[in-house]
C-alpha cells in the first residue's frame, strides 16, 4: 500500500507575501516620519549648540539673531535668548484660549444638551467650516481688518495699540480653534451616561443646574483634553502670527504691544536664501525642536486623558 | 396661603431665569463664532470681487508705419489722443494711463489680427492699476490730491476718456490665465494654481496608496499588541504636529540631505504627503471598520486567503469611504502654507510651472505674498485669490460629501 502524502498547507503565494510586506512597510512610514522629524531637527540643533550654549538659549532674555557681516564686528555673535519668543507664544496662545475656551465650551453645551437634532445638524457643520478655512486667510483678515480695528478702537479709548498687536493675532487665532474645542467637548458631553442626567433631573434640578453641577464635572477630563489639544494647535500655528504679530522680540505681557512667536521667527529665519552653517539658520531648527517637544508633550497628555476617560464610560 | 406660595416660588423663578440665561449664553456663543465667519467671508468677498473685472482704455493706434516699435505706437496714440499735453512731466504721467504691458498687448492683438497692419485702428488696452482702482471706486476723489494715488490731471484725463466712451470694464480673464507680475493689473493666479495642482498630485500619488496600505495592515493584518499600539500613537501624534515642523523636515532632509530641487512641487508634494498621511490612514481605518465581519468570514469560509479576502471583498466596500477621507485630506493640504515657506516655494513665479521639478509657488503662498504688497490693487488680488481658494475647498468638500452620500451603505 502506498501512502499518499496529503498536505494541508496551501501553496506558496509569493505575491501575497510581498503584498503583506508592503502593507507592513507602509504602516512603518508613520514611524519613519516621526523619526525623520526628530533626527532632522536634532542634528542641526546640536550644531547650533556648538555656537550658543543651551542655558543661553533657554534662559537668555534677548533675541536678535542677526549675524555679523565681518567677523570683527561688535556684537557679531547675535543674541539667541528664546525667552521673549516663548513668552510671546504663550501670550498669544493664552489670548486665543481666553477667546476659544468659553465660546467653544458653551457652544458645545448648547449643541449637546439643548439643540434639537435638526439644529445640531445645521450648526455643527457650520462651526466645522471655521476649522476648514486656511490659516493664511485668517492671517490676512487679522492683519487687514482686526488689527486696524483694534488700533482705532484703542485710540478712541486713549490706549496705545501696536499695529501688529498680540491681541489681534490672539483673537483671530481664538476663533480658529473654537471648532477644535467645541467638537472635542461635544464628544465628552455626549459620552456622559444618560443615567447621570436623569438622576439629577429626577431630583428636581433644572437643566442648567444639571449641566453645571453634574454633566460638565463628569466630562471634565474629556473637555480638558480638548483644551490641551487646542492649546497645542495655538502654539504651533504659524501663518496668523507671521502675518499679524510681527517680528519684534519684546519681553512683555501687554497684549496691546507687538510680540513675536517661535513659529514666526522660524519663518523669518528660514525664508529667502540662507547659508546652512550660520548660527542664525541653525537656531531655527533649535526653535523647531523646542516647538515639536512642547506640542508633542501636550498632545500625548491630551490623548491619554481623552482615551482613558472614554474607556471609563464605555 | 398665597404669601407662602410666592415666597416658595421666588427661588424657583430665579432658578428658571438662570436656566433661560444659560440657554441664551449658548445661543450667543454660537452666534458669535458664526458671526465672525460671516463677517470674514463677506469682507473678503466685497474686497475681492473687483479683481474679476478689469478696466480697459481704447486708443486709436496708427499702424501705418511698419518699422515703428509697438512701444512707440502706443506712445504716439496717447499723445494724439491728448494733443494739448506737451510738457515732458505731463507726458510721462500720460504714459502711465495704460498698463506697462501695453506694447506687448498690441503685439498680441496684431498677431491675432494681421489685417490691422497699415491701418489706423481703435484697440483696447488694459489700464494701469491706479486707473483701474479709480474706475472701481476704490480711490476717494474727495481727498486732496497729495493724499491719493491719482492726480487731478489724471482724473481729468480719465473723465475725458469716459465721456468719449473710451473706458470700459471687462471680465478679467488675465487673472486666470497669467502668472504673477509686479504690475497688479497684470498679476494672475495661474502659476500659483498650477503649482498647487502639481504639488497636490504628488501628494495624492504618494499618500493615498501608502495611507490605504497602512490602514489595511493596521486593521486587517496587525496583531493587536504593543507594536500596533505604538504605530497608532505615532500616527495620532503625527496628525497633531504643527505643520511648520514638517517644513523643517523637508528643508533639512529632502533639500539638505537628498539635494532635491528647491521651490519645486516635488518637495512640496512630499512634505504635504507626510502631513496628509495620518488623515488618510485614520479615515481608511474607520472605512475598513465599517465593513461587517460577515463579509470577511464568508470569503474566508469559501477558501480565500486573507489577502484575497481583503483585496477582493473588503477593500472595494471600503474604498468610497477611503476616497472621501483622502479628498478631505487633500483639501487641507491645498490650504497649507507654512511648510511650503520653509522649502522655498515662496518665490516670485511668472512662468507657469509644467513639471514637478520646476520652481513653483502655491495658491495660499501666493495669497501670503500678495498680502504683503503695498499697492491697493494687490489687496483686491489677494482677496480674489482667497475667493478662488475657498471655492476650490468648498468644491472638494462637496465632492467628498456627495461621494459619502452616494456610496453610503448600511449593513
Amino acid at each position: 500500500m502506498t501512502q499518499t502524502e496529503i498536505s494541508f498547507k496551501g501553496r506558496k503565494r509569493p505575491l501575497e507575501t510581498a503584498l503583506k510586506a508592503a502593507f507592513f512597510l507602509s504602516s512603518v512610514i508613520a514611524i519613519a516620519a516621526t523619526v525623520g522629524i526628530v533626527l532632522s531637527m536634532l542634528f542641526e540643533t546640536i550644531r547650533f549648540f556648538e555656537h550658543v550654549s543651551l542655558s543661553e538659549f533657554l534662559f537668555g532674555l534677548k533675541w536678535s539673531p542677526q549675524t555679523a557681516i565681518r567677523a570683527d564686528q561688535v556684537g557679531s555673535s547675535g543674541a539667541f535668548g528664546a525667552v521673549p519668543l516663548i513668552t510671546g507664544t504663550l501670550l498669544i496662545s493664552a489670548i486665543a484660549m481666553v477667546v476659544a475656551a468659553p465660546i467653544g465650551l458653551i457652544s458645545a453645551i448648547y449643541l449637546a444638551e439643548y439643540a434639537s437634532n435638526r439644529v445640531r445638524g445645521i450648526i455643527k457643520p457650520m462651526l466645522e467650516i471655521l476649522a476648514g478655512i486656511p490659516t493664511v486667510v485668517y492671517g490676512f483678515f487679522a492683519a487687514l481688518v482686526v488689527a486696524p480695528f483694534l488700533r482705532m478702537t484703542g485710540g478712541q479709548l486713549g490706549l496705545e495699540v501696536a499695529s501688529e498687536s498680540a491681541l489681534a493675532a490672539g483673537l483671530v487665532m481664538g476663533v480658529m480653534i473654537i471648532p477644535l474645542i467645541s467638537s472635542l467637548s461635544d464628544d465628552a458631553l455626549n459620552a456622559v451616561p444618560n443615567a447621570l442626567r436623569e438622576a439629577s433631573l429626577g431630583l428636581g434640578a433644572t437643566k442648567a443646574e444639571t449641566i453645571k453641577k453634574v454633566i460638565v464635572p463628569a466630562a471634565i477630563p474629556g473637555i480638558s483634553g480638548g483644551f490641551l489639544l487646542a492649546a497645542s494647535a495655538a502654539i504651533g500655528e504659524t501663518m496668523i502670527v507671521v502675518m499679524a504679530a510681527g517680528l519684534a522680540a519684546n519681553l512683555t505681557a501687554n497684549p496691546l504691544e507687538a510680540v513675536t512667536t517661535i513659529t514666526a521667527q522660524i519663518v523669518a529665519l528660514l525664508t529667502g536664501d540662507q547659508e546652512f552653517d550660520s548660527a542664525k539658520t541653525l537656531s531655527a531648527f533649535a526653535l523647531g525642536l523646542l516647538l515639536f517637544i512642547t506640542t508633542l508633550f501636550l498632545n500625548v497628555i491630551a490623548m491619554r486623558i481623552v482615551n482613558k476617560y472614554r474607556e471609563q464610560y464605555d | 396661603m398665597t404669601e407662602f406660595l410666592i415666597s416658595a416660588n421666588k427661588p424657583l423663578r430665579r432658578r428658571h431665569a438662570s436656566e433661560t440665561r444659560f440657554k441664551w449664553m449658548g445661543r450667543i456663543a454660537i452666534a458669535a463664532s458664526l458671526g465672525f465667519l460671516v463677517v470674514m467671508l463677506v469682507s473678503i468677498l466685497t474686497l475681492g470681487i473687483g479683481a474679476f473685472s478689469r478696466t480697459e482704455i481704447a486708443l486709436a493706434v496708427d499702424l501705418g508705419d511698419g518699422d515703428a516699435s509697438s512701444k512707440k505706437i502706443v506712445r504716439n496714440a496717447l499723445f494724439t489722443s491728448f494733443p494739448e499735453v506737451t510738457s515732458r512731466a505731463e507726458r510721462r504721467q500720460l504714459l502711465r494711463l495704460p498698463s506697462a504691458d501695453a506694447s506687448r498687448e498690441l503685439d498680441r492683438q496684431l498677431a491675432e489680427n494681421p489685417d490691422l497692419a497699415g491701418q489706423v485702428a481703435t484697440l483696447w488696452f488694459t489700464a494701469s492699476d491706479d486707473i483701474d482702482q479709480l474706475i472701481k471706486g476704490a480711490i476717494d476723489t474727495d481727498k486732496p490730491q497729495d493724499q491719493r494715488r491719482i492726480s487731478d490731471q489724471e482724473l481729468a484725463w480719465v473723465t475725458q476718456l469716459q465721456d468719449l466712451g473710451q473706458i470700459r470694464k471687462v471680465f478679467n480673464t488675465g487673472f486666470f490665465t497669467s502668472g504673477d507680475s509686479r504690475e497688479p493689473e497684470l498679476a494672475g493666479i495661474l502659476s500659483a494654481l498650477m503649482g498647487s495642482i502639481l504639488s497636490l498630485t504628488v501628494c495624492f500619488v504618494l499618500s493615498f496608496p501608502l495611507g490605504i496600505m497602512a490602514a489595511i495592515y493596521l486593521e486587517e493584518f496587525a496583531k493587536k499588541g504593543r507594536w500596533s499600539d505604538f504605530i497608532e500613537v505615532n500616527i495620532n501624534n503625527l496628525a497633531a504636529v504643527p505643520s511648520i515642523v514638517f517644513g523643517l523636515l523637508g528643508l533639512s532632509i529632502f533639500l539638505g540631505y537628498f539635494g532635491m530641487p528647491r521651490s519645486s512641487p516635488l518637495v512640496g508634494g512630499l512634505v504635504l504627503a507626510l502631513m496628509t498621511l495620518p488623515t488618510i490612514i485614520i479615515a481608511g481605518r474607520s472605512a475598513l471598520r465599517g465593513v461587517p465581519p460577515s463579509i470577511r468570514e464568508a470569503a474566508l469560509g469559501m477558501g480565500a486567503t486573507q489577502v484575497q479576502t481583503t483585496l477582493h471583498h473588503v477593500l472595494p466596500l471600503a474604498l468610497p469611504g477611503m476616497l472621501t477621507g483622502a479628498i478631505v485630506g487633500m483639501a487641507r493640504a491645498l490650504g497649507e502654507t507654512a511648510p511650503l515657506l520653509m522649502i522655498g516655494m515662496v518665490a516670485f513665479i511668472v512662468d507657469i510651472p509644467t513639471k514637478i521639478t520646476d520652481a513653483a509657488t502655491s495658491l495660499p503662498v501666493q495669497i501670503f505674498l500678495w498680502a504683503d504688497s503695498p499697492e491697493r490693487a494687490f489687496l483686491e488680488k489677494t482677496s480674489a485669490a482667497i475667493i478662488v481658494l475657498i471655492t476650490l475647498l468648498v468644491a472638494m468638500n462637496l465632492v467628498a460629501i456627495i461621494l459619502r452620500k452616494k456610496f453610503e451603505r448600511r449593513f
